[in-house]
């Protein structure tokens, strides 16, 4: 990699929480525009330099055909790609769609629904493009996007953790909601990354990081469905922002199919 | 009148309220005071500088993935068992950062070994079988050809006022495991729980020092030996629950379940290390999260990782160290790849260590039947149960 590399950030479906994120890095902002060049970021600044870009962030899914195009084209354009969030590595919250009719849903909320042109599902970019590392979170944290920058600029691997939520959580003491209260809670399935944050106020995990690195989903849904959970709870609650992610998929259509 | 310190193995009684005096007594030594408090629907060890404030009048019913507090009709002050935490949250702490390293404007580094903040550490209501983790914890730590200067700072300093348990959850296995219910060494002082007093043994010197400024009276023999009964009793009643007797016929001491754990150790390394292949792993494994509660729980699991963590600016570094378990892909991640791939490979690798190469690695079993990671396992797995069935099908 060069001495400044270049970076730009780009948006598909999304709501734009992850790049906002970047934005987020007050304290350290200066000194990440001071270690990389930011060419394209249409969030932060009207400047467009052209690619090839070393760095590539990337949020949303893909939910047209032109997003489909675009994104083809954006990887020929960067060394590495990385996929920022929910959406881009798994689909995201509009990812429901590939469980419904879509023509459905655009009579519902669009005025004029013969101006929407869109596909009928919702994918991560990893199905249309390789990705190079994905940073996963509803929305990324803050310190995990600066850790991979740290790396790519340093130029080694990241080391984030592929690990389940319960070692944070336990990490912090918090008191586990799924043994002393009975809460689903998908902590154990889902991957670390927001230091176990919704347990330690006293709810439980819904999975915003997606699966962990060996996510057994239809063990823990067996679980607490033994325990008295709502089958029905359970399918939402696997089916939510990273409900397209293969683990949490299959185990959302396990449990419908035994209603 | 009284000695000014009492000796080491002496017996003694206070008036349950005057437990008061022996916090305020540690305080002024300058110990930062812990014991068993209730919060978020368990008992966790936290800051206790009043007695009022200990989970006086509940108690904890556990099993496999389940975890429920009650209110105690006998209104006990230590009716409940072991919690979520451990001494290891103490002396090994799930974050530390052990030394950082700093860079100069002329581009020289520096670096110095950060040692903890040095305030000793009394805690209050601890149990047998955590007395004897702490010991497994030690071998690890402190005899081996390297000592832990972290572990170490912490751990010398450490007070300890232990309870004998006179009730056992039904997770329970030290009568298995010989670690208990009674305290055998390694306390500074021990409690004894009776109606309206205390039967207090000195373990220590410092424990001597800090009962005699307590209002104390000296115990009788009938006192003693009634203290002796209570742990006594509830190991003979945990004996008998494995023959499914009611827990009735063992007197007023309570034992939960009648059908409550137990682990045959006889020839457990060979059933182990002979069964390497055996088909309940796989059955297991199917079960099992590789989420790593057991392991965070367990007071005697060690393992740890070291990272080296870069300011933006690459001027500082600090290493720190967490938590680590064998439960997750990274634990065994080689410059081939992961080692252990499958959740059944993992889940083998940590009954294999605890039960059986321990034994090798240190000379003791590194299991000491507290039975956390069964209640704390999220669907439930309980190494007794699987132990059984690796044994069953031998047999
Ligand atoms: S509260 Fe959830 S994340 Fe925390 S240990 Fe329990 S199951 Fe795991
Ligand atoms: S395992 Fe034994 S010593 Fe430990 S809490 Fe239970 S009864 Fe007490
Ligand atoms: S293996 Fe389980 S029962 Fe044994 S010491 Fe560890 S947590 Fe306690
Ligand atoms: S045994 Fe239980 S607590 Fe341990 S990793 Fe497996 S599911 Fe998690």
């Amino acid at each position: 990699m060069t001495a400044k590399p270049k970076l730009a950030v780009f948006k598909f479906a999304s709501c734009d929480g992850c790049q906002l994120t970047l934005l987020d890095c007050e304290d350290e902002l200066l000194a990440v525009a001071e270690a990389v060049e930011i060419a394209y970021f249409l969030e932060a600044r009207t400047q467009e330099i052209e690619g090839p870009y070393d760095i590539g962030l990337v949020e949303g899914s893909v939910t047209t055909d032109h997003d489909a195009r675009r994104i083809r084209e954006i990887r020929k354009q960067c060394h590495y790609l990385i996929t920022i969030g929910a959406c881009a590595t798994s689909g995201g919250i509009q990812a429901l769609r590939n469980w419904a009719d879509l023509p459905e849903f655009v009579r519902h909320v669009y005025a004029d629904p013969q101006v929407i042109s869109a596909l009928d599902t919702s994918t991560p970019i990893a199905d249309h493009v390789i990705v190079d590392f994905e940073l996963r979170g509803c929305p990324i944290n803050k310190q995990q996007l600066l850790s991979v920058l740290l790396s790519l600029i340093g130029g080694h691997k990241p080391r984030l953790p592929s690990y389940s939520v319960c070692i944070p959580c336990k990490q912090r003491q918090t008191v586990c909601v799924a043994v002393t209260r009975g809460i689903p809670c998908l902590g154990p399935v889902t991957q670390a990354g927001c230091n176990a944050i919704c347990p330690a106020y006293n709810r439980e995990c819904f999975g915003c990081y997606g699966p962990q690195q060996q996510a057994n989903v239809p063990s823990l849904t067996h679980q607490f469905l033994r325990a008295g959970a709502d089958r029905g709870h359970l399918v939402r609650l696997t089916r939510n922002f990273n409900g397209y992610a293969p683990e949490f998929r299959e185990a959302s259509n396990l449990l419908e199919q035994h209603d | 009148m009284a000695p000014r310190h009492l000796p080491v193995g002496s017996f003694v009684r206070i008036d349950k309220h005057d437990l008061q005096s022996i916090l305020d007594s540690l305080s002024q030594r300058g110990y930062r005071t812990i014991g068993p408090r209730l919060r978020d629907d368990a008992m966790v060890y936290d800051e206790l500088t009043r007695v009022s404030d200990l989970p006086i009048g509940y108690i904890d019913e556990q099993d496999g993935g389940r975890y429920r507090v009650v209110s105690d009709p006998q209104q006990r002050w230590f009716g409940y068992v072991v919690g979520p935490h451990s001494l290891k949250n103490f002396v090994f702490p799930p974050h530390e950062t052990l030394l950082r390293s700093h860079r100069d404007a002329d581009g020289l580094w520096s670096t110095q070994t950060e040692l903890p903040e040095t305030r000793p550490v009394a805690v209050l209501g601890v149990r047998s079988c955590d007395l004897r983790a702490l010991r497994v914890q030690d071998r690890v730590f402190l005899e081996g050809p390297y000592v832990d200067v972290h572990y170490q700072s912490r751990r010398e300093p450490l007070f300890l006022v232990a309870v004998n348990c006179a009730r056992a959850a039904a997770t329970c296995f030290c009568h298995s495991m010989k670690t208990g219910p009674a305290v055998r060494g390694g306390h500074d002082l021990a409690l004894t729980e009776f109606v309206d007093h205390f039967v207090i043994e000195v373990g220590s010197d410092t424990g001597g020092e800090v009962v005699t400024e307590t209002n104390w009276t000296p115990c009788t023999i009938e006192e003693v030996q009634a203290a002796n009964d209570v742990p006594q009793r509830l190991s003979s009643a945990m004996q008998l629950r494995d023959k499914t007797l009611p827990a009735s016929s063992a007197g007023d001491v309570e034992v939960d379940h009648p059908n409550g754990r137990y682990l045959d150790i006889r020839g457990i390394r060979e059933l182990l290390l002979d069964n390497l292949e055996h088909a309940r792993w796989q059955a297991v494994g199917k079960r099992c999260l590789s989420c790593a509660n057991c392991t965070m729980v367990c007071p005697t699991c060690f393992c740890s990782s070291v990272e080296e963590v870069a300011s933006l600016t690459q001027d500082n570094v600090e290493r720190k160290r967490s938590w680590a378990s064998c439960f997750t892909a990274e634990h065994s991640y080689m410059n081939s790849g992961t080692v252990r791939k499958t959740t059944a490979s993992r889940y083998r690798q940590w009954l294999t260590h605890k039960l059986a190469t321990w034994h090798d690695q240190f000379g003791q079993s590194g299991c000491v039947g507290c039975g956390r990671c069964i209640t704390w396992c999220p669907v439930g797995i309980d190494l007794t149960v699987e132990v059984a069935a690796l044994r069953g099908d031998k047999s």
